[in-house]
């Protein structure tokens, strides 16, 4: 706690049988922040959360949060601490209601049941039975029990996974409020747009390893601040002439595509159009994105993050 | 401490709740209990209102040890479908969740009772209602034992189809090895040997006794303090075994630790086999319901 971070991990390593889920896992989230774990399933996102939840142990490492070790801690670490996992399941035959009131039931410091319905849009679905519910209603109603105790640390394990681009965005606003509430939330994904819409930090995990931490601005500028130009030529080119441009500092082919990373995109334009006009060659599309955490990931990893 | 029991309380009440809207629930705690009083005391009592305790007390006996089954076996569903981890992360404890199960399978006992006690009245023209003070605490004992051996059943088995499998068999051997339904002196001499050793034997026997020679708490001493030691036990272990996780297989040596739950009995059944007096109760129970049979057959 000499760092006085809401939620510390230390050097996390796990292994189940012969695969090796964390190598060392290490990163501080602050009072207050909204941090994000990016990486491809399987990267070690959520034996990394259910650690910090207390519901698995690490081989090796230490976590805290508020300053609380969660397998000693029992309840004052739980009072502490909201969780949607990554798939709460609940009995069919319960009611939302009931379920709220039951969760609600467990803390001394609890919201109610009427404002916790109204504020995820659950109040039609009050007598519904669990069964009933649509997978984005299920994921709201997982929301509010992991807030049913005003919890100061909260943990989203996949809040969006499977779900259609409509509930995500639902699922999106629900997350912004929390943000203003000021709550310290730790949310998993392997939505790339959802790091860089919600969280302040990210650490990018993958293959049990975090390979690169902080905002998605810093991010994007540790990249070198490449810009992706894609171009659409009507004659294919092969001589490689196009990764000698300036300000290009590498060009690969996707596709029909060629993509052209720079780091001095009015130049590269420039000569791009000069050299076309060299070639005989004709435009038929450019587009210019600015760095994702996509490329970043991509960079990193040498492989697409995707679902 | 009282955050534990108002966990407990709280679980306790939407078990239940879950429990009544639960058709099958429903079929094996009240409809199933009533259909054997119904079968007993009209077909094999022939109406006679002086066989009804006899048989009503092996019907109490049935409904008291389906608490094995009860709410024991919802606890391996939620493990299964991950129900259980959600409750992880909130202050419920193992013990909350258990003694829930323990309590809401009680109270939706009681009223099963209660029917059983006014349909034998009421339609079997019962004379009286037995010790009703040794009943009910022999029923409360009962229920919490049948619940707890079922509890750890379900910590020692990992998948909901080997904890049907295991309660089948044991459920066959309370069910037909007992007295609960072949009255225990018609039993050969082996198999009584092997019964003295079962909780369910003592349960028939003393609830038998209750009804019929309204025997007082202090006669049954012997088997309730059996049976509150099995549960005890039980309830103990299955705390210690006690898993969460749906992929958490149980430990090897868990299933010599469930057995310890048995030693109350091994040691009735070897006070009971050297000086007990179970077959002669079991004889003058029996007898109840044989005098006027004989009579009638005599007088015919």
């Amino acid at each position: 706690m000499l760092s006085g971070a809401t939620i510390e991990v230390n050097n996390l390593t796990k292994r189940y049988g012969k695969v090796e889920a964390l190598r060392g896992v290490s990163f501080a989230v602050n009072e207050g922040e909204v941090f994000g774990l990016l990486g491809p399933n399987g990267a070690g996102k959520t034996s990394t959360v259910e650690i910090l939840e207390g519901l698995r142990t690490p081989d090796s490492g230490s976590v805290s949060v508020c300053g609380l070790d969660p397998q000693t801690s029992g309840a004052e670490f739980k009072y502490v601490i909201g969780a949607a996992l990554q798939a709460t399941a609940l009995p069919d035959k319960m009611r939302v209601h009931e379920a709220l009131d039951l969760f609600g039931s467990f803390y001394p410091n609890r919201r109610g049941t009427k404002e916790l319905m109204a504020r995820f849009g659950l109040e039609e679905k009050r007598n519904a039975f669990y069964s009933q519910l649509s997978g984005g209603q299920k994921q709201r109603l997982a929301l509010a029990m992991a807030l049913v105790n005003n919890p100061r640390v909260v943990f989203l394990d996949e809040p969006t996974a499977g779900l259609d681009p409509q509930v995500r965005r639902e699922i999106y606003d629900i997350i912004e409020e929390l943000k203003k509430e000021k709550k310290t939330i730790l949310i998993t994904t392997h939505y790339i747009e959802e790091a860089e819409k919600l969280c302040d930090r990210v650490a990018i995990v993958d293959h049990g390893k975090v390979i690169a931490l902080g905002t998605p601005r810093e991010l994007k500028q540790r990249s070198g601040a490449v810009t992706r130009i894609s171009v659409r030529m009507a004659r294919p080119e092969t001589n490689g002439a196009l990764g000698k441009l300036d300000g290009v500092t590498e060009c690969r082919t996707e596709a029909d595509d060629y993509l052209l990373y720079s780091t001095r995109v009015p130049r590269t334009i420039v000569a791009l159009v000069k050299h076309l006009e060299e070639q005989n060659n004709e435009l038929v599309s450019l587009e210019i994105s600015a760095p994702s955490l996509e490329d970043i990931f991509l960079e990193l990893t040498g492989r697409r993050l995707r679902d | 401490m009282s955050r534990v029991f108002g966990n407990t309380w709280a679980l306790t009440m939407s078990r239940m709740r879950l429990a009544m809207r639960n058709r099958a629930f429903l079929f094996f705690s009240l409809i199933m209990p009533l259909a054997f009083l119904f079968i007993y005391a009209g077909i094999f009592g022939r109406g006679r209102a002086q066989a009804v305790p006899y048989l009503l007390a092996e019907v109490l006996a049935l409904t008291v040890m389906g608490s094995f089954w009860g709410l024991s076996v919802q606890l391996v569903t939620f493990r299964e479908q991950g129900i259980l981890r959600r409750f992880r992360v909130t202050p419920v404890g193992a013990s909350a969740m258990l003694a829930s199960s323990l309590l809401s399978n009680y109270f939706l006992t009681l009223p099963t009772i209660a029917i059983e006690f006014f349909l034998s009245r009421s339609v079997f023209h019962m004379a009286g209602l037995g010790n009703v003070l040794s009943i009910f605490v022999l029923v409360t004992i009962g229920t919490v034992t049948f619940a707890s051996l079922g509890l750890i059943v379900a910590s020692v088995t990992n998948t909901m189809q080997e904890t049907q499998i295991i309660n089948q068999i044991i459920w066959f051997v309370f069910l037909f090895i007992s007295g609960a339904t072949i009255p225990f002196p018609m039993l050969p001499g082996a198999v009584q040997a092997v019964a003295v050793f079962l909780p369910a034997t003592y349960l028939v026997s003393g609830l038998q006794r209750a009804m019929i020679d309204h025997t007082t708490l202090p006669y049954l001493g012997m088997y309730l303090a059996s049976l509150g030691g099995c549960a005890l036990i039980a309830f103990v272990i299955s705390a210690q075994l006690f898993r969460w996780e749906p992929e958490s297989k149980a430990p090897r040596q868990a299933k010599l630790w469930a057995a310890a739950a048995v030693i109350p009995f091994l040691l009735l059944g070897i006070w009971e086999t050297v000086n007990g007096d179970l077959r002669s109760h079991a004889m003058k129970n029996l007898n109840s319901i044989r005098e006027p049979y004989t009579m009638e057959r005599i007088e015919r």
